[in-house]
């Protein structure tokens, strides 16, 4: 066995960047800072990498199972005489995939903001928070227990409203980040419940406890308390589940996904492809023996609220222009194939656990590459909008090639990385739920569109384009990760996966397929033709289809009136409903109460003027007509 | 006199020293004012605080009246920090009044009213001290001698609170009736659920819920807040409520124990109101203090729902808060009040682009407001969970509920602040202000101890032994 003695300097690495930098940077070294930070994520990255050598490769699986280890592990505190909080890093197959992924992902948005932010008047500042960031985000996949995960989870949201609000000059980042804060927050407090119900039940908050408990036949036998019908366990999962579905910003949840896209790009790429928005399906993931046990019910809701979310997104994603929210959606469709994948597994049939870890492997890489290709368009020609763009192959070639590549990995073109997970996923749903299959087929069409329809429009579409302003591509510590990333969007697929990431933590295999392979690889090819067809050059085939689909269209392109929604129940139905009644009762029943106390008083008030005195005699009945409620309410229940 | 009395009574003892030491500085011929004379309070109360840790006293006097064990010493200590940190913050405040010296003895007074409150097995005891905490309080309420508001808030304060205590005393009379007899072991025995001894009941948790200022009998906390002075204020939202809690927790947990299944309910009841009121007041005020003011009320719903778990849990879980409480509140309150004494600004729109200019400040009021909404690394987010954790071992998941839903809305008006302070223009912002020593070292005893208190479990682990 090997040891793991270096693994607590990964997450601290980072944290001590933010301290120094945040404390000093400012003023002593702000333009060394971004290299600096560069450095630390740089070291937590070669040690992760060394982890996952170490864990995979040197030790292995022992006897066909990969052990759950705790190189650290302490009793935070001791809750009651039965329930202790312990503070520790767990690492198994997950959680060291999980931190390759998230160093080597903030690696590359490290060297890449070198570039992006350079002449930024708070450029210190933005790296502090970057650190900050990926220190959270550590923590939260190494985490042991739920208690810490939820610690973590919320330091992610406050630090992710931080760099979506880097650029608080501009009201609508204020707004984006206060309202992916609050969004995320309010989900979190259903997580937060569920942690409380988990807690009592399993008499734990330990993963490999709860798992043990919950899912022991003993439990399983004895175990029925119920609420509204559901066992508490369900509930207690499917709240859970919503503190994952807010910050994976599944439907209804996703609202602050694409608003939040008003942060600078780079922190588009780390946040909302590679590691935030994954978080949701890390959490089921990890507890994923509780949800698969039959019966419980809570595993269905995240298997279609995950493929309902893909194919919602992705049919917005059709009709945006501007071209990160395209991305957005996008991001969001992908990441409701890895929830649904989850949800059509179960403990016989786990493939889809397989899966959806594999497509939240490869998606960080070629999304993170999209993103960080579109901030080198933005950066180009200063606007977001796609009408702004077009035939841009010529000023951007990297950029052009390697966002192709990204294109074709996201729409399951083989060989690139997207075709194997997304392959895996499909082949999951159709052993198990053929009816979400067959969404996600479509829906894996329309990516391949919605993706092309986006290649096409920045890069092809105008013939003849003159950029103002333009000076160059970008400097190297732009291009470099993303050609670094481009390599991995086709490199990662042929990753033997399987081997190491199981939900049952045993060497698995591959399953492959040709002939089942087809269909998928058709639909996607179908959907570029189409794109290609209405968006390589200037045409009016596309709008031509739009005015067919007139109704449908708006309403996708109105994002289905969700966030209006939202509003409405918000401003009209809260405010109305409660805030105006509360203002009126106070107006108008106490201020007038008081006003009727004291005019009945006047003689009284008058001595003492100007003390508003009468008012007293009204706390006073107020007071008594208190106690008077509670002694009848009292005998009620006596009674 | 017997052999422990000094180790029992060390508490209230160091205390009235201290205070008739003041009260002779007052006195002497040659008159210390100012910087020097706040200069030697402190240091006593400094002491005072440091000499509280040595005690761990078990024992009793006077005939089972008074009682302290390591729990009461850790409660008293805590006031004493407490005490010691609104001393530091409002150093400016009394450097130029005229009589700080009566300041402190007042407060002194007031504060050995407490101690006595919490060490009391008797409710004859439990009475009469607090009184003495009482109606010092309306005295400092009315210590900015000029400004009429203050002088208002003092009169409400005093008449409010003779209502409460005249209710509590008919309570307590009640309960003496049915018995016979004011000591806390007698009456615990003898509790019954009849309507008589439920009348009394209900008589003295209203007393109660009014100095704890839970709904519906908080209508008086935000005009008192708003116009007392804003050290006061912190005394009240604080300490006053910290101690109260304490002794509510023993009054119910032991007096009442036997009719648990009564007081459950409307403890219950009680709780959601209060914090659904504070929150939904909360969410409307501008003014900065009478917003701390409704938030305070909302955090007392909290408490209630950790009492509510009626296990040695739920004490655990409410002193660990009230601790927490105290860093999180004067943190905030600490900021506020030097903001309010230096330029007289108290509204929320006056503390826009406050982080542009004092960025310093606005951190650690951000930090405060993060802790009291409950967002963890900070010590805030700790105290809640283990609240609502003692909360839910009644299976009481609607309240959880409830509890968790208040907590979104409280996150809504505390984030209000924060943004006014980070994220908006100002033409006219605060100017770069002046900390001065004293309220610097408060606010980092404050920082520090909402930072450290939650991450270190060591804190709860001393508290949970102790219970």
């Amino acid at each position: 066995m090997s040891n793991y003695d270096y693994i607590s300097l990964i997450p601290i690495l980072p944290i001590a960047g933010f301290v120094l930098i945040g404390l000093a940077g400012k003023k002593y070294f702000p333009a060394l800072s971004g290299w600096l930070a560069t450095l630390l994520i740089g070291t937590s990255a070669v040690l992760s990498l060394f982890t996952a050598y170490q864990y995979f490769i040197v030790d292995g699986a022992a006897n066909g199972v990969y052990p759950q280890l705790l190189p650290v592990d302490m009793q935070w505190l001791q809750f009651t005489n039965t329930l202790s909080i312990n503070m520790g890093i767990l690492l198994d197959p997950i959680s060291v995939m999980m931190l390759v992924v998230v160093t080597f992902v903030s690696l590359m948005v490290h060297i890449y903001s070198t570039g992006y932010m350079k002449g930024e008047s708070r450029y210190a500042t933005f790296f502090a928070y970057l650190q900050l960031f990926t220190f959270s985000m550590l923590g939260l996949v190494m985490s042991s227990n739920l208690f810490q995960i939820y610690i973590f989870w919320e330091l992610v949201g406050v630090s992710s409203f931080l760099l979506i609000g880097f650029y608080f000059d501009k009201p609508s980042a204020v707004a984006a980040s206060k309202k992916a804060f609050i969004v995320t927050r309010f989900a979190d407090l259903f997580f937060l419940i569920g942690i409380l119900i988990t807690g009592v039940t399993a008499h734990s908050f330990n993963f490999t406890d709860i798992i043990a408990n919950l899912t022991s036949p003993e439990f399983l036998k004895e175990y029925s308390a119920t609420f509204l019908g559901f066992s508490v366990v369900t509930w207690a999962l499917v709240l859970i589940f919503i503190g994952g579905a807010g910050k994976s910003a599944m439907f209804p949840l996703h609202i602050w996904l694409p608003d939040a896209m008003e942060g600078p790009t780079p922190v588009s790429a780390l946040i909302h492809a590679a590691t935030m928005v994954v978080a949701g399906v890390y959490l089921v993931a990890r507890l994923f023996p509780v949800f698969a046990i039959t019966g419980s019910g809570a595993i269905d809701v995240v298997a279609y609220i995950g493929i309902f979310s893909a194919l919602f997104a992705a049919l917005i994603a059709c009709t945006q222009t501007d071209i990160k929210r395209v991305l957005a959606y996008s991001t969001m469709s992908q990441i409701g194939y890895m929830m649904f994948a989850l949800g059509v597994s179960s403990q016989a049939h786990d493939a889809g656990f397989t899966a959806s870890m594999f497509h939240l492997f490869t998606h960080a890489f070629f999304k993170s590459l999209l993103f960080l290709g579109a901030g080198l368009v933005i950066h180009a020609v200063h606007s977001n909008d796609m009408k702004d763009m077009g035939g841009l192959r010529k000023y951007l070639p990297i950029t052009h090639i390697t966002f192709l590549i990204g294109c074709l990995a996201i729409a399951g073109v083989p060989p690139f990385a997207g075709f194997f997970s997304k392959e895996g996923i499909l082949h999951a749903a159709y052993t198990t739920h053929p009816d979400i299959y067959y969404v996600a087929l479509v829906t894996s069409g329309l990516t391949a569109f919605y993706m092309f329809r986006l290649y096409f429009r920045i890069f092809w579409n105008k013939a003849d384009i003159h950029l103002h302003h333009f000076h160059g591509e970008g400097a190297w510590s732009m291009k470099f990760p993303l050609l670094i990333l481009a390599t991995l969007s086709i490199a990662a697929g042929f990753v033997p996966f399987a081997h190491y990431v199981t939900a049952t933590r045993t060497e698995g295999h591959m399953h492959t397929d040709i002939m089942f392979s087809i269909a998928p690889v058709l639909i996607g090819l179908l959907g570029i033709a189409v794109a290609m067809m209405w968006y390589k050059n200037e045409n009016d085939r596309a709008d031509k289809a739009v005015a067919m689909m007139r109704g449908v269209y708006r309403t996708a392109y109105h994002k289905f009136y969700i966030d209006e929604l939202y509003i409405f129940i918000t401003k009209k139905v809260i405010f109305n409903c409660i805030g105006r009644p509360a203002a009126w009762i106070d107006r108008n029943i106490v201020d007038g109460t008081m006003n009727f106390i004291a005019l009945m008083t006047g003689e009284i008030s008058d001595s003492i003027k100007g003390m508003q005195s009468g008012k007293v005699q009204g706390y006073a009945m107020y007071f008594f007509a208190g106690v008077i409620g509670l002694t009848l309410i009292c005998l009620y229940i006596w009674m | 006199m017997p052999d422990n009395f000094f180790s029992v009574m060390q508490f209230e003892l160091v205390a009235t020293v201290i205070m008739f030491i003041v009260l002779l500085l007052r006195l002497g011929k040659k008159r210390i004012t100012g910087d020097s004379l706040l200069l030697v309070i402190n240091g006593l109360l400094t002491i005072n605080l440091l000499v509280g840790f040595f005690c761990n006293a078990h024992g009793s006097l006077f005939g089972d009246m008074f009682f302290s064990n390591p729990l009461i010493c850790f409660q008293k200590s805590i006031l004493n920090l407490g005490l010691l940190i609104i001393s530091l913050q409002s150093w400016p405040w009394l450097k130029n009044h005229h009589h700080t010296a009566e300041f402190y003895i007042i407060l002194l007074a007031s504060l050995i009213g407490m101690f006595f409150m919490i060490s009391a097995q008797n409710m004859f005891m439990v009475y009469l001290s607090l009184e003495l905490a009482t109606i010092p309080l309306a005295a400092l309420a009315n210590f900015d001698l000029q400004l009429r508001r203050s002088g208002e808030a003092a009169m409400k304060y005093i008449i409010s609170s003779a209502f409460s205590s005249g209710v509590l005393l008919f309570g307590i009379s009640l309960v003496y009736g049915a018995i016979g007899s004011l000591n806390f072991e007698v009456i615990s025995i003898g509790m019954s659920a009849n309507p008589l001894m439920i009348f009394g009941f209900v008589l003295i948790f209203a007393g109660f819920a009014f100095k704890l200022s839970a709904a519906p009998f908080h209508l008086w906390t935000a005009d008192v807040y708003e116009g007392a002075p804003v050290a006061v204020t912190s005394y009240l939202s604080v300490i006053s409520k910290g101690a109260i809690v304490f002794v509510f927790i023993t009054i119910l947990y032991r007096l009442f124990q036997n009719i648990f299944d009564t007081w459950y309910q409307i403890l219950f009841l009680i709780a959601v109101l209060t914090m659904v009121i504070g929150n939904l007041f909360a969410m409307r005020q501008q003014n900065l203090k009478r917003f701390l003011a409704f938030s305070s009320i909302a955090q007392v719903g909290f408490i209630l729902i950790g009492i509510g778990g009626n296990s040695s849990e739920g004490l655990t879980a409410s002193v660990y808060f009230v601790l927490i409480y105290i860093f999180s509140n004067l943190a905030a309150f600490g900021v506020i009040s030097l903001v309010s004494t230096l330029t007289g600004k108290e509204s929320i729109s006056d503390y826009k682009g406050f982080y542009k200019t004092n960025p310093l400040l606005a951190w650690v009021l951000t930090l405060a407001l993060f802790s009291l909404a409950g967002i963890p690394p900070t010590a805030g987010f700790f105290g809640k969970f283990f609240l609502l954790m003692a909360g839910a071992a009644q299976d009481n998941y609607p309240l959880v509920i409830i509890a968790a839903l208040n907590m979104i809305v409280s996150l809504y008006y505390y984030l209000r602040v924060v943004k006014a302070m980070f994220m908006e223009e100002n033409a006219d912002p605060i100017q770069k202000l002046k900390t001065g020593v004293s309220p610097a070292l408060a606010l980092i005893i404050c920082v520090a101890g909402l930072l450290l208190t939650g991450l270190i479990g060591g804190a709860y682990e001393y508290i949970s032994s102790i219970v």
